[in-house]
């Protein structure tokens, strides 16, 4: 995971990267030369009444204490251009990687868990690199150039570090652990009681419909009573942590002053010396205590790397690597050919079973079947947003795994079911469908969709600003600019999944005329639920349960198809 | 319809409280039931910081009066050292003990007051009236719970301890360090003063990158939103390149901004801890000389011993960092206030009042006389119980008979949404309501079970002015089923049974057959025990819709409103439920509103609603015949939007 997520840094991160703990190194050096250059101070200094001798080191250590200074500036800078560097290039390579991600790679993820992905874990990455930059560099060092200085003022004394070490490192480490799995504990617990409130939010009507407020009351006492428990453990665990080191650091000052003061009487050492060696002392058990700051902070933000790595390494399963580059349609058919398809690429419930079908270039389709009965998944086979499980789709004369997806996308449009309008003009929109469009092919394709009127009908017209997801359109209009924007593209074969739902029968007829006159040479396909918006299509297929029931205009369908029947009976009843 | 929540604008900064004593008032108000343990935790920390204050004076006597004399010296008597060595081993061990009860009493203390926190939060919100949720976003609301508990609990389990601790801590060391020399004592302040100086210059640089970087967070994280969302656009046109490109300007921006927050973010600590470095060090010198100048002995202005130098060194260590440490913990302080702020602002929202006095009870009706008696236990017929003014108690069966007489109402006092609208559905009836979004199709029935309350006019509920009756008792006697169906983790079983908490397995499973939702549960992997994911997404949106009748059946009220309940699901497969919904609806008093004109061509009285105003009604015949706007609807002439 580790070494996927380094190899996202680009050369300046690195850089910087490498900079940061160097410059750690210097600050940690000076930071523990000064006491030993100390010792001399008390013990040469005073002892000998040298003044002298006091201002020249004292000057000394002014200038390490200025230079660590600059050491540590320079290293609380680079690690944030570091870190911060890295994070961007993570969410960089999320970004484009998910960019390129089929339909069938989307859906595996869920778009919530990929924007969460791409913002809270980066984050979370981004303060675990800092953090390692800055100290899993600092704590080792300061561990061993304090443990060398003790060890050089006084080897026998420093026999203490035998005892105290292995104290508190284990110690420590099996509290952290432990208490680790206890947070995870209660971390699944606030998400479990987060998820209650977030239920009750969203169904505040049924809960108060029903009266079911203090029943929901005493279910969330429940939920936040297990947080509770939980945070307590953990809590009662973790807090052990810090009188424990408070007592092998006190304990070790005690032992010191102790043996060290023996030392002193029979002249094995000197009183500056002792100073120092305690300062060390701190030094070393600090160290200790970061490295197990560090471990806390990098298993809590392994979840949210491992969570990056899945994104990059999903295996993208449409690509036209294969694809021809200079192969076009050479018209507008489709021919689909023993197709069977499958969401689930493993299970064996296939959403369409064998079809078989015959679009000729220009024909007017139309689609119609119950929920469920696989009429999206159809046509999203045909500019290849999923591959066939078995079987061939035939698109303009070739297979279309052939073509290179661009160049299929481009001839076919499809107008989604659930589709998406961007932050920023209605212009800017619709010329995602050509982004060469002239105003006047704009307003041309605007009023084939018929959306013309409605965006003249506001102040800024085609400039009006939409905001996030198109808020600002009723759902009607939203479906007619998204049919402009497809239109721009001026396709062979244009593809409306549902698209006019909310547009009302009036405006969808005119829409479907504006096709008739317009598109001649496209082939237009249509999935509907009213059948008046299909009824004149050169062609009617009835899907049922991912099969196609059967193929032919409204009249004969009328005749023989019992569904076809049902459902035009069904929305029909009573129209004289 | 309803006023809409405000837009979450993208990426909000860390707001700063407003009235941060009221606030904090509030929060030490909500520890207050934990006074005694607050106490002994004071009393420990204070043990705790002193215990650590008079470890380190201990240097001073040892150094002086039981290292220096006896230097070189032999034989010497070393019982008196062992004495004031294990004095101070138990000051120490004192310490680190209380270091750790009063950890182990704020646990108590902090885990116990978020509980209390939440769970009032969590009940408050509940007591809410409809138009609180109507104008706030879910996300807002969900963020009280989530953002700002987590920034109280980051305050109560840390930082109350901490600040007091490390005052304490300073108070005691200033204290030591003047008896043990005045004039170094001079110098820490002059380095002091050096410190707030660059702590503020950093602190103002610092606040005002985090902004730059909030900003440009929120900017990006809302363009990521946006392009996740849209990627199924993004791939159908081929958009990928100037997505990505777009997305390079956003995040540049961000790395840019994030660099200059972080850098200054970092940059305290260290420049903080080699500040104190140097000061260390210029106190090692000036005490040098001192102790030089004065022989090694203490006393006066300008004495120092060596003990005294030694101490005084340790002591300038522990005065720096408490007062780093209080001022990182002030930011976590503000922040934790200024969630504590939002969260006292949701407690603060009044709560839906009810006035209502009539109950609902359950009661014995003699069906010749007429005469209504109360019963505790259950029998399947209820009655109004109406107390008077005059204390008399009168008794009326429960039957469902609404009356709307010339109602008008207006959700934010301006703009009218329903005028006038007088009618009738007598116990039995079916009426439907038919017009576009925001005709006023849904405000009707949110002003039936009073999730609103009307301006002008009255409804009557048998008769009974709705306002007299107690809301959840009105509430029992009417159920709901919403175009927007919400189930919630849980059982297929739970999720029915919410319309009755004591209904019985059979009784669930008869209303899920009269829903027609029998079917499809048993082929469930688990049938009726299968579990629901959030909102039941594993469910299809018709199956979940099943549910949710299943659930007002189960209820068995004398009045049903369906609004837009059979929407997500298909022509044919209404048709084949409409069956069970005609059981459902058979003997209640039953509201419709519906986008599909099939579903309530069969009601006793259609109304065709045009902005807040009844334009035609009758029965679907009527409306046919008269050749309006139902006909027009009905024929595909007019779409309703």
């Amino acid at each position: 995971m580790i070494k996927q997520l380094v190899s996202c840094m680009s050369a300046k991160d690195k850089k910087y990267s490498i900079a940061s703990p160097l410059l750690i190194v210097g600050e940690v050096v000076m930071e523990t030369t000064i006491p030993m250059i100390m010792a001399n101070l008390v013990d040469v200094g005073i002892a000998n009444q040298d003044m002298g001798y006091v201002l020249r080191t004292g000057g000394l250590m002014v200038l390490m204490a200025f230079l660590s200074l600059m050491f540590g500036a320079g290293a609380a800078r680079t690690a944030a251009v570091a870190a911060t560097g890295f994070a961007a290039n993570i969410r960089k390579a999320l970004f484009y990687k998910i960019q390129d991600f089929s339909f069938f790679n989307v859906d595996k993820f869920s778009t919530g868990s990929l924007v969460t992905r791409l913002t809270t874990d980066v984050t979370n990455i981004q303060n675990a690199a800092q953090m390692i930059l800055r100290m899993c560099v600092r704590a080792p060092i300061m561990f061993i150039m304090a443990l060398i200085m003790a060890v050089s003022i006084n080897a026998e004394l420093a026999l203490i570090f035998v005892v105290a070490i292995p104290i508190l490192g284990v110690t420590v480490i099996v509290i952290s652990k432990k208490a680790i799995s206890k947070f995870r504990i209660m971390l699944d617990r606030i998400d479990g009681m987060n998820n209650r409130v977030k239920e009750n939010l969203s169904a505040i009507r049924v809960v108060k419909a029903f009266v079911r407020e203090d029943y929901e009351d005493e279910k969330f006492k429940e939920s936040a009573g297990g947080v509770m428990d939980t945070q307590k453990a953990a809590e009662k665990l973790i807090i052990t942590n810090m009188p424990i080191m408070q007592l092998v650091i006190y304990s070790c000052i005690v032992a010191i002053l102790w043996f060290g003061g023996n030392m002193i009487i029979v002249g094995d050492m000197q009183t500056g010396q002792l100073i120092s060696f305690i300062t060390y002392v701190t030094q070393i058990l600090m160290a200790l205590m970061m490295v197990s700051m560090i471990f806390i902070m990098l298993v809590n933000s392994k979840a949210s790397g491992d969570r990056i790595v899945e994104v990059m390494n999903e295996e993208i399963d449409i690509t036209d690597d294969n694809g021809d580059e200079y192969l076009r349609l050479e018209d507008g058919s489709v021919r689909f050919e023993n197709v069977a398809f499958s969401y689930h690429k493993d299970i064996s419930s296939c959403a369409l079973r064998y079809v078989n079908l015959e679009i000729k270039s220009g024909e007017t389709v139309g689609i119609i079947g119950g929920t469920g009965s696989s009429k999206s998944s159809l046509v999203q086979l045909i500019p290849r947003l999923y591959d066939v499980t078995d079987g061939s789709v035939i698109v303009g004369g070739h297979d279309v795994r052939r073509y290179k997806i661009k160049n299929l996308r481009d001839e076919v449009a499809m107008v989604l079911q659930k589709n998406v309008l961007f932050s920023g003009t209605i212009k800017d929109n619709l010329k995602w469908g050509n982004e060469n469009a002239t105003d006047q092919e704009i307003i041309e394709a605007c009023k084939a969709a018929q959306a013309h009127d409605f965006v003249m009908s506001f102040p800024d017209k085609y400039d009006t600003m939409l905001g996030q997801g198109g808020v600002n359109v009723s759902g009607g209009q939203k479906q007619r600019l998204c049919i402009a924007r497809a239109l721009l593209k001026k396709p062979r074969i244009i593809i409306l999944d549902d698209s006019t739902s909310a547009v009302d029968t009036a405006t969808d007829k005119k829409i479907r005329e504006a096709f008739a006159r317009e598109l001649k040479d496209t082939t237009t396909i249509i999935i509907a639920q009213r059948v008046t918006s299909i009824m004149d299509a050169d062609k009617i297929v009835v899907m049922d349960n991912g099969r196609i029931n059967a193929v032919g205009t409204h009249d004969e369908l009328l005749e023989t198809n019992e569904i076809y029947r049902e459902v035009y009976e069904s929305q029909q009843k009573g129209v004289e | 319809m309803p006023p809409q929540p405000q837009m979450g604008g993208r990426g909000r900064g860390t707001a700063r409280p407003k009235n941060t004593k009221k606030t904090f008032g509030r929060i030490v108000s909500y520890m207050s039931e934990y006074r005694s343990k607050l106490v002994l935790t004071v009393l420990a920390i204070l043990i705790s910081a002193a215990a650590n204050v008079a470890g380190t004076y201990f240097l001073r006597p040892i150094i002086n009066d039981y290292i220096a004399p006896f230097i070189g010296q032999e034989n010497v008597n070393l019982a008196p050292f062992i004495g004031i060595i294990l004095a101070m081993l138990f000051i120490y061990v004192a310490g680190a003990f209380a270091t750790w009860a009063y950890n182990r009493l704020m646990v108590d203390v902090s885990c116990g007051t978020l509980y209390k926190i939440r769970t009032d939060l969590f009940e408050h919100l509940e007591k809410l009236p409809i138009k609180y949720f109507d104008t706030n976003s879910n996300g807002d609301i969900m963020s009280r719970f989530t953002n700002d508990a987590d920034a109280v609990r980051m305050m109560l389990s840390q930082s109350f301890s901490q600040v007091i601790n490390s005052t304490v801590t300073v108070i005691g060391v200033f204290i030591m360090m003047l008896i043990l020399s005045p004039l170094l004592t001079l110098l820490v302040l002059v380095f002091l003063g050096v410190m707030v100086v660059v702590t503020k210059l950093i602190g103002s640089k610092s606040s005002f990158f985090f902004k730059k970087q909030q900003a440009a967070l929120g900017s990006t994280n809302g363009f990521i939103e946006e392009f996740i969302e849209g990627q199924k656009v993004v791939k159908v046109f081929c958009h990928e390149k100037e997505a990505k490109e777009d997305f390079d300007k956003e995040n540049d921006e961000l790395a840019d901004s994030a660099a200059s927050a972080n850098t200054f973010a970092n940059i305290l600590m260290p420049i903080m801890a080699n500040i104190s470095n140097i000061q260390y060090v210029v106190i090692a010198i000036v005490g040098s000389l001192i102790t030089i100048f004065s022989g090694n002995v203490d006393g006066g202005l300008l004495a120092l011993s060596v003990g005294s130098l030694v101490a005084f060194l340790q002591y300038t260590r522990s005065f720096s960092n408490p007062i780093t440490q209080i001022s990182q913990q002030v930011n976590v302080i503000l922040n934790a206030l200024a969630g504590a702020e939002r969260i006292f602002n949701v407690l603060d929202e009044d709560v839906e009042v009810d006035d209502g006095y009539v109950q609902m009870v359950n009661a014995v009706i003699d069906d010749e006389t007429g005469h209504i008696t109360e019963i505790a236990h259950r029998t399947g017929r209820w009655a109004w119980k109406h107390r008077h003014g005059d204390g008399s108690i009168t008794y009326k069966e429960i039957k469902g008979d609404v009356e709307l007489n010339h109602v008008d109402f207006s959700y934010d006092g301006r703009k009218m949404v329903l005028k006038d609208l007088s009618l009738h559905a007598k116990p039995g009836q079916k009426i439907a309501f038919v017009g576009s979004t925001g005709a006023g199709k849904t405000t009707i029935t949110n002003l039936i079970n009073r999730f609103y309350d009307i301006a002008d006019g009255k409804i009557r509920y048998d008769g009974i002015n709705i306002n007299k009756i107690k809301k959840d008792d009105l509430r029992h006697t009417l159920s709901i089923v919403l175009q927007d169906t919400h189930l919630f983790t849980g059982t297929v079983m739970d999720n029915i049974r919410y319309g009755k908490l004591d209904a019985t397995d059979d009784e669930v499973i008869r209303a899920a057959k009269l829903a027609n939702a029998h079917w499809f549960i048993t082929h469930l992997p688990n049938g009726y025990n299968t579990m629901l994911t959030s909102d039941g997404a594993n469910l299809s949106q018709g199956q979940r819709q099943l549910i949710a009748i299943a659930r007002a059946a189960v209820a068995d009220p004398p009045v049903l409103i369906l609004d837009e309940a059979t929407s997500s699901i298909d022509t044919r497969t209404e048709a084949l439920i409409e069956k069970g919904m005609d059981g459902l609806m058979k003997g209640r008093t039953v509201f419709v509103i519906a986008h599909r004109l099939s579903t309530v061509r069969n009601s006793d009285a259609i109304m065709v609603l045009e902005q807040g105003e009844i334009i035609e009604r009758g029965s679907h015949d009527e409306l046919i015949a008269q050749k309006g706007r139902y006909y027009q609807l009905y024929t595909g002439a007019f779409e309703l939007s």
